[in-house]
C-alpha cells in the first residue's frame, strides 16, 4: 500500500510500452522517490553515458506518501544523468501532476532512448500513448498545456512539458508542469529535449491507498496542526512565501549580489515579500495577487502575481497580463540581487519566461550575472552580445537575455551553456560562481558557513535543498548555531543532507522540515506502506541514498577534488555586513566531513562504510 | 437545525484536501476523480473555487429520477442516492442544472455530496476555513458580519444613547 508496485517502462527509440512490478525490495532499501529512482538509474545506465545521448534514461518517481492526504503529498522527482554538471541530477516539483500520474496507477515512470521524431506521451489510467508533437515543437510550456488538452478534450489532465530551451538542449531547461511548478535544476528539461519528447499529459482514476488508514489519518491530521502552529510554515510561508527570505537573509550579510561581489544588496527591499504586498507607485495595484498551494499542501506558499500592465516588459503583450507563478525567493534573488536589478515587474516577466519557456531561474540569473561580470571587465562586448549593453542593474538587458536563452537565438545561446563553460569561452573560469558547473542559489558561504559545505558537498552541484543548514545557522530550526562558524558545520550538514535525502524519498516537500522532524514524517510513513518506518530507519536510508550518489558521481568522473568552492568565496573577504573580512572556511570542514562520512581523506567512501549501508 | 456547507473562495489554496477527503470518507481511498466536491482553477485570474451539490429544496435530480433512488432526509434535508434503487442512466446528471450530481463508472451509479450525514469530511479537512458548515438559515452571517464591521469602523462608539421622541 502507499503503492501500486507498478512501474512504466517507455522505450522512445523502438515505441514500446512495457508494465513491470516495483522492486519492493529496493523499495525497503531505498523507500521512493529520489532514492529508489536513483537505485533503479544507476542500476540500469553507464556513470559515463552523455546525458544528452539515447543511453541516458531518465525517471519521473513518485514516494509513498505521493497521493495521499500527508500535507504536501504532491511531489514527483526527474532523476537522470545531468547535463549541466555531468553528475547525477534529481529534480522535485510539486504542483498537480505527481499525485495525477500516481492516480493513474503507477509508481514510476523509466523512459529510454529516442524518439525518431518529436512526440508527446498521455497515460490515462492503463492506456499510455505516444502522438505525434509536431504541432507543438517549437512552442512554449504554456501553449503545449492548452494545445493537449484541447486536443484531447480533458480539461482534467495534468501536463508536464518543456519549451523550446528544453528542445533545444539549453543546459539548465526544466520540465514545467502545471504551467508553473517545476522540476527546475540541473538540466533535466535538455534531456527531455534530446529525447524528442515535448510533454506527459497524465490523468487517472485509479486512487491510492493506504496499508492502515485509521493511524494514517490520525498522523497526518497530527502533521497538519504541526505545519499551521509552526510560525514558518503556519504565517510566514502562506504570507510572504519564501520571498520572507529576501530581507533576512539580507541584513545577515549572505545575500550574493552582482555575481558575488558583494553580500548585500541596496535594492532588496524592492524586490521583497513586502514589495509584493505592497500597491505600486505606478498604478496602486498589488504585484502579490495571492498564494497557492500546490497538491495536498497545507502551506501554500506558492506566489501567483500579476505584472504592471504598463511596464515596458508587456507593454502591447497581453498575452502577459493575466496572473501566473511569481516570485520565489531563490527566483527573485538570482534574477535581481545577483544581476543588481531591483525592477520587481521585471523579474516577475522573467520569472514568467522562465516557466513558460521552461528554465531554470536560478541558473539563468546566475550565468546572466557572470555575464555582466565578464562585460564589466570588457572581456564580453557588446559585439558577443549581439547589442546588449549588458550592465549589472539593467532591466532591459536582463529581459532581452530571457527572451533570447528562452529560445535559444543569439546570444542566448551562449547563455544557455550555463555560466562555468561561459566563463571558461571568455578565459574566466574563476568567475563562474558553480560547483560541479552547477550555479549557486541565494546564499553566500561567507555569510553561512555551513551552506559553503553543503555546496561544495552536493551531489547535484550548488544547492540549497540537498542540506539547507540556512534553517538551523539563521532561523534556529531545529536549533540555532552561529552562521559565522565552521565548527559543528560538518556533523550538521551530514545529518541535514541524510534527512532530506528521506524527505526527498518520501512524496513530500521539503519546506514541511521547518516544523517537522523525521519524528513527525516517519508515523506518516509507516502508516501509507510496509517497512516498519522509524526516524531512524528513514536517516540509514538517507544515508544510503547519499552514498550511493556520490558513489555513481565517482564513476562519471568526479573526484574529492571536485568537492570544491570558486576561489571568490575562499579569497575575496565579504565587503560589509555581519560577515565582513571573512571567506568560507571550507578547508576546514571538509576533512571533518569526509571522517564523519566514513569516506577517505580524499573523499572516496571506503568499503566498511559501503558495506556498511549496503550500497 | 439543517446546516450547510458554506464555500469561500477568497479563501481557498487549490490543495484539495477536500477533495481527498471527499474520496477517502466514501472509498477508503484517496482518488480525487471520485471525489463529489471538485476545486476549480481559474489560473488567469489566480481564483480557486470548491464546487459541491447544495441541497436543493426542490431538486431536479430527484425530480428527474424514474425510479424514485434519491429521496430527502427529512431532518438534514439532504438528497440521498440510494445505490439499491439506482440503474444508473444518469438522467439526474443531465438534469442537474450545476453539475453536481455525476456518474460513477466504477459502481455503475450516480454520486453525489451527501453531508457525510452530519459530519462533512471536507469542512474537517479545509486548512484554510474556505469550506464551513453553518447554520442553513444563516449561511450569509459571515459576510454580513463583516459589512457590519465595514460600517462599525471609522464610527466611535457612541455611549449610551437616548431614546429618541416620535
Amino acid at each position: 500500500m502507499g503503492w501500486h508496485r507498478k512501474i512504466l517502462r517507455i522505450n522512445l527509440s523502438k515505441g514500446t510500452v512495457d508494465v513491470e512490478p516495483l522492486n519492493m525490495e529496493w523499495a525497503q532499501q531505498y523507500l521512493g522517490q529520489r532514492g529508489l529512482a536513483s537505485k533503479y538509474l544507476i542500476n540500469e545506465i553507464d556513470p559515463k553515458v552523455d546525458p544528452l545521448s539515447p543511453d541516458n534514461k531518465m525517471i519521473f518517481a513518485t514516494g509513498p506518501l505521493t497521493g495521499t492526504a500527508a500535507s504536501t503529498g504532491g511531489r514527483y522527482s526527474v532523476i537522470t544523468k545531468g547535463p549541466l554538471t555531468n553528475a547525477i541530477a534529481c529534480s522535485n516539483s510539486g504542483g498537480y501532476w505527481g499525485a495525477e500520474f500516481k492516480f493513474a496507477g503507477w509508481d514510476m515512470l523509466i523512459l529510454e532512448g529516442k524518439a525518431e521524431k518529436p512526440v508527446y506521451l498521455t497515460i490515462m489510467d492503463d492506456k499510455v500513448e505516444l502522438h505525434d508533437a509536431s504541432e507543438i515543437w517549437g512552442t512554449t510550456v504554456w501553449h503545449t498545456d492548452d494545445w493537449i488538452k484541447t486536443k484531447h478534450q480533458d480539461p482534467m489532465m495534468h501536463i508536464a512539458a518543456i519549451g523550446v530551451s528544453g528542445e533545444k538542449e539549453v543546459l539548465y531547461s526544466a520540465i514545467v508542469n502545471d504551467l508553473h511548478r517545476a522540476a527546475g535544476r540541473s538540466g533535466v528539461g535538455a534531456v527531455m529535449g534530446s529525447k524528442n519528447l515535448k510533454a506527459i499529459a497524465v490523468r487517472g482514476t485509479q486512487g491510492v491507498a493506504v496499508k492502515d488508514g485509521k493511524t494514517f489519518l490520525k498522523a497526518t491530521m497530527d502533521g497538519k496542526k504541526v505545519l499551521a502552529e509552526n510560525a514558518v510554515t503556519g504565517q510566514g510561508l502562506p504570507t510572504y512565501g519564501t520571498q520572507v527570505l529576501m530581507n533576512v537573509i539580507n541584513e545577515a550579510g549572505a545575500m550574493p549580489t552582482r555575481n558575488h561581489r558583494d553580500v548585500q544588496f541596496e535594492g532588496s527591499h524592492d524586490i521583497s515579500a513586502e514589495a509584493m504586498h505592497e500597491p505600486r507607485k505606478t498604478d496602486g495595484k498589488k504585484n502579490l495577487l495571492t498564494n497557492q498551494a500546490c497538491f495536498g499542501c497545507t502551506i501554500a506558499c506558492g506566489r501567483i502575481s500579476k505584472i504592471d500592465e504598463n511596464h515596458f516588459s508587456v507593454k502591447n503583450k497581453p498575452e502577459y497580463w493575466h496572473a501566473s507563478g511569481g516570485l520565489e525567493y531563490e527566483a527573485a534573488w538570482a534574477l535581481g540581487s545577483n544581476t543588481g536589478i531591483d525592477d520587481l515587474e521585471a523579474l516577475t516577466y522573467v520569472n514568467f519566461i522562465c516557466n513558460e519557456q521552461g528554465m531554470d531561474p536560478i541558473s539563468f540569473g546566475a550565468t546572466v550575472s557572470a555575464a555582466m561580470e565578464l562585460y564589466d571587465l570588457g572581456l564580453l562586448t557588446t559585439e558577443h552580445t549581439g547589442g546588449i549593453e549588458l550592465k549589472f542593474g539593467s532591466a532591459e538587458a536582463l529581459v532581452k537575455c530571457v527572451e533570447l536563452t528562452g529560445k535559444a537565438e543569439g546570444f542566448g545561446k551562449e547563455l544557455g551553456m550555463g555560466s562555468l563553460r561561459l566563463c571558461t569561452k571568455y578565459g574566466r573560469p574563476d568567475l563562474s560562481m558553480t560547483v560541479k558547473g552547477q550555479e549557486f542559489p541565494a546564499y553566500d558561504s561567507r555569510g553561512i558557513q555551513g551552506m559553503g559545505l553543503t555546496y561544495a558537498t552536493s551531489n547535484r552541484g550548488a544547492c540549497h535543498l540537498r542540506s539547507y543548514t540556512v534553517s538551523s545557522e539563521i532561523l534556529g530550526i531545529p536549533e540555532k548555531t552561529d552562521p559565522l562558524a565552521t565548527e559543528g558545520k560538518p556533523a550538521l550538514v551530514k545529518a541535514f543532507q541524510d534527512a532530506t535525502a528521506a524527505v526527498d524519498s518520501a512524496g513530500i516537500c521539503v519546506f514541511t522540515t521547518f516544523a517537522w522532524t523525521l519524528e513527525d514524517i516517519a508515523p506518516q510513513v509507516d502508516a501509507a506502506c510496509e517497512g516498519g518506518w522509524t526516524p531512524d530507519r528513514m536517516m540509514e536510508v538517507g544515508e544510503r541514498i547519499w552514498n550511493m550518489e556520490r558513489m555513481f558521481n565517482m564513476q562519471a568522473g568526479f573526484t574529492g577534488k571536485d568537492d570544491n568552492l570558486p576561489p571568490r568565496l575562499l579569497s575575496e573577504p565579504a565587503k560589509t555586513g555581519p560577515a565582513e573580512g571573512r571567506v568560507n572556511g571550507l578547508e576546514k570542514m571538509l576533512p571533518e566531513y569526509y571522517q564523519l562520512r566514513g569516506w577517505t581523506a580524499d573523499g572516496v567512501p571506503t568499503n566498511e562504510t559501503l558495506s556498511r549501508l549496503a550500497v | 437545525m439543517q446546516k450547510a456547507l458554506v464555500i469561500d473562495p477568497g479563501k481557498c489554496t487549490g490543495c484539495k484536501q477536500c477533495e481527498m477527503a471527499c474520496s477517502y470518507e466514501k472509498d477508503n481511498e484517496f482518488n480525487v476523480a471520485k471525489s463529489r466536491i471538485r476545486v476549480f482553477e481559474f489560473h488567469e485570474d489566480g481564483k480557486f473555487v470548491p464546487y459541491t451539490c447544495t441541497q436543493c429544496a426542490e431538486a431536479w435530480c430527484q425530480q428527474a429520477c424514474p425510479v424514485n433512488a434519491i429521496t430527502t432526509d427529512a431532518a438534514s434535508g439532504v438528497k440521498l442516492v440510494h445505490d439499491n434503487l439506482c440503474v444508473g442512466c444518469k438522467v439526474c446528471t443531465i438534469a442537474c442544472p450545476f453539475g453536481t450530481v455525476n456518474y460513477n463508472s466504477t459502481t455503475g451509479k450516480v454520486i453525489k455530496c451527501d453531508l457525510c450525514f452530519g459530519e462533512p469530511a471536507c469542512e474537517a479537512a479545509c486548512p484554510t476555513d474556505a469550506i464551513t458548515y453553518q447554520d442553513i438559515d444563516q449561511t450569509g452571517f459571515d459576510k454580513m458580519k463583516m459589512w457590519a464591521k465595514q460600517s462599525a469602523d471609522g464610527a466611535e462608539p457612541s455611549g449610551p444613547n437616548p431614546p429618541v421622541a416620535h
